[in-house]
């Protein structure tokens, strides 16, 4: 059966409104996506009927709480294919995922004279916490180029990959370009190596299946809020070799086995690295909205994601004027781009008075449009609920700023 | 004229227009006619920070009065600044620091205000503010 778009449309309540006037048109789903109303409705579910701290009480209402959130995480883990669910530790999103990494793996694994491979393409939550890292442990931050085209430079990574490689930590898809990054093949060479692979999947798993078995990556990062989960709640996926090395970052509650003032013990996976009262309600609200999604089939929606984007991009491409930038062979859902000299801001805040909601700017991504030598871009991003009429209307939307500007 | 006669002129102005468009069309052409910064001050040093748009933003001290020169590289974002500078420029440094400029929510730009919002019309405000702070010091300590 063909993807029912206008049907699936009625499970975000957001998207039926007018803005100044117009029907909402959001293209902005890189930055976060909207949520079906199986999420909203978990999550006040929770706090009318079940709320209740979760790992402690004895009490009836605790222990129903405690039951559905680890099933979350059983969820999730099978969702992921991890091969055991205390792989999987509750974040507030990827950025902390990210930082867990660098502070728990960092300070065990990594030190002096060693190197640290990124790529160019990264998010900011990608560069700056293995920065601080490599400053505190004298480490070397080493970054693989890119192409015109926002493909790594395969070559280039080979070569910095050497027996004092701490870790690589690389985008699976980048949020500003697409551009969708080799991973298995990075992940295969830099295991010839010893060498341990963090992937930032915050842009890549709601678009496509991603198995960390298969993969074989030592971590994985992404957040709910992008896969049309609440915000605040994400996780980290690690392999349970080095999660059992690594000391936790926080400290408190949940994550101890016995406390005297003499000496602590600490908790086992994934409790070690869950320091303090979790939030329970989002990560409810993120296990409805993996079930969410499995009940509508990723192949479905990707092979559908496929469809407009590939639409959207020729409709760009036609556009006098227009720069796609980032042009990758393998590449999805994300289109960054300029219309002749306007300055980005001018264009988004007119696109914004149309209707459309798109992302302008450097999208957190300040080395990459150094790289470019271009101040930001608009960045309109699609998921399955995003329909052609809109990016007609987004067309039409680039014509006024045209007409406005030029 | 007062910085207060000089606003309601401009709400004055915004009242002509219906629509968003023929507003930030009015916006785009006040950006073209913005008293520009002279090349040697459009520099790091007078950059306010805002991530989207750059703005370089330059003050002096005549007879009294502050006079303020600018550009950026987004024409919007240097049309809402003429508007700020046709407001404070000319004026003595009390009535830049006591200005409450109500005329942005008048004219339907208060969207421009809120604290993330990267064109920095706040920091523009506050940065031209500063700028009469300092005269006003500077000439007190004379």
């Amino acid at each position: 059966m063909s993807f029912d778009v206008d049907r699936v449309r009625e499970d975000f309540p957001i998207l039926n409104q007018m803005i100044y006037g117009k029907p909402l048109v959001y293209l902005d789903n890189a930055a976060s996506t909207q949520k079906p109303a199986i999420v909203i409705d978990t999550i006040s579910k929770y706090y009318s009927g079940q709320n209740s701290n979760v790992h402690r009480g004895v009490h009836y209402l605790s222990m129903m709480a405690t039951e559905a959130f680890e099933n979350a995480r059983k969820n999730i883990a099978d969702f992921i294919n991890a091969k055991n669910s205390n792989e999987l530790i509750f974040t507030s999103g990827t950025t902390e995922s990210i930082n867990l990494v660098a502070h728990s793996f960092g300070r065990k694994f990594i030190s002096e004279g060693d190197n640290i491979i990124i790529s160019t393409m990264e998010h900011h939550s990608n560069i700056v916490p293995w920065q601080i890292l490599c400053e505190e442990k004298n480490a070397k931050l080493s970054v693989i180029p890119i192409n015109e085209e926002g493909e790594i430079d395969f070559e280039a990574f080979k070569k910095m990959l050497n027996k004092k490689t701490g870790l690589i930590a690389i985008t699976h898809v980048s949020n500003a370009l697409g551009t969708v990054n080799p991973i298995k093949k990075i992940i295969d060479l830099a295991h010839d190596f010893d060498v341990p692979v963090l992937i930032d999947g915050a842009q890549g798993i709601s678009h496509f299946k991603v198995d960390v078995s298969e993969l074989d990556c030592d971590f994985y990062c992404f957040s709910a809020h992008k896969m049309f989960g609440p915000m605040g709640v994400g996780a980290l996926y690690g392999k349970e070799k080095y999660l059992e090395k690594m000391l936790p970052y926080k400290a408190g509650g949940e994550m101890i086995k016995k406390v005297t003032f003499e000496k602590t013990t600490f908790n086992e996976l994934p409790f070690k690295f869950e320091a303090g009262t979790p939030n329970v309600a989002g990560v409810l609200g993120f296990d409805a909205a993996i079930n969410y999604l499995k009940e509508l089939s990723i192949e479905k929606t990707s092979t559908y994601e496929e469809e407009i984007f590939k639409y959207a991009t020729n409709a760009l491409q036609e556009i006098d004027g227009l720069r796609i930038i980032g042009n990758a062979k393998e590449k999805i859902s994300i289109i960054s781009f300029l219309i002749g000299d306007i300055h980005p801001f001018d264009a988004g805040t007119i696109i914004d008075k149309t209707g459309i909601a798109v992302r302008t700017g450097h999208h957190c991504a300040e080395p990459l449009m150094d790289r470019y030598k271009i101040p930001g871009t608009i960045r309109a991003s699609f998921v399955f609920y995003n329909t052609k009429q809109e990016v007609d209307s987004l067309v039409k939307s680039i014509q006024v700023v045209k007409n406005m500007f030029e | 004229m007062e910085i207060k006669e000089i606003e309601n002129q401009i709400v004055e102005e915004f009242d002509n227009f219906d629509d968003w468009m023929d507003k930030y069309t009015y916006l785009i052409e006040m950006g073209k006619s913005l008293p520009l910064i002279e090349n040697k001050y459009k520099i790091d040093n007078n950059l306010i920070s805002g991530c989207q748009s750059k703005v370089w933003l330059h003050a002096s001290y005549e007879n009294g009065k502050v006079i303020f020169t600018a550009d950026s590289d987004a024409i919007i974002t240097k049309g809402i600044i003429n508007l700020l500078i046709r407001i404070f420029s000319h004026q003595a440094p009390d009535e830049i620091i006591n200005a409450e400029l109500n005329f942005i929510d008048e004219i339907g730009l208060k969207e421009h205000l809120s604290p993330t919002r990267s064109n920095g019309l706040l920091s523009m405000i506050k940065q031209m503010k500063l700028y009469a702070l300092v005269f006003k010091t500077k000439m007190q300590n004379k």
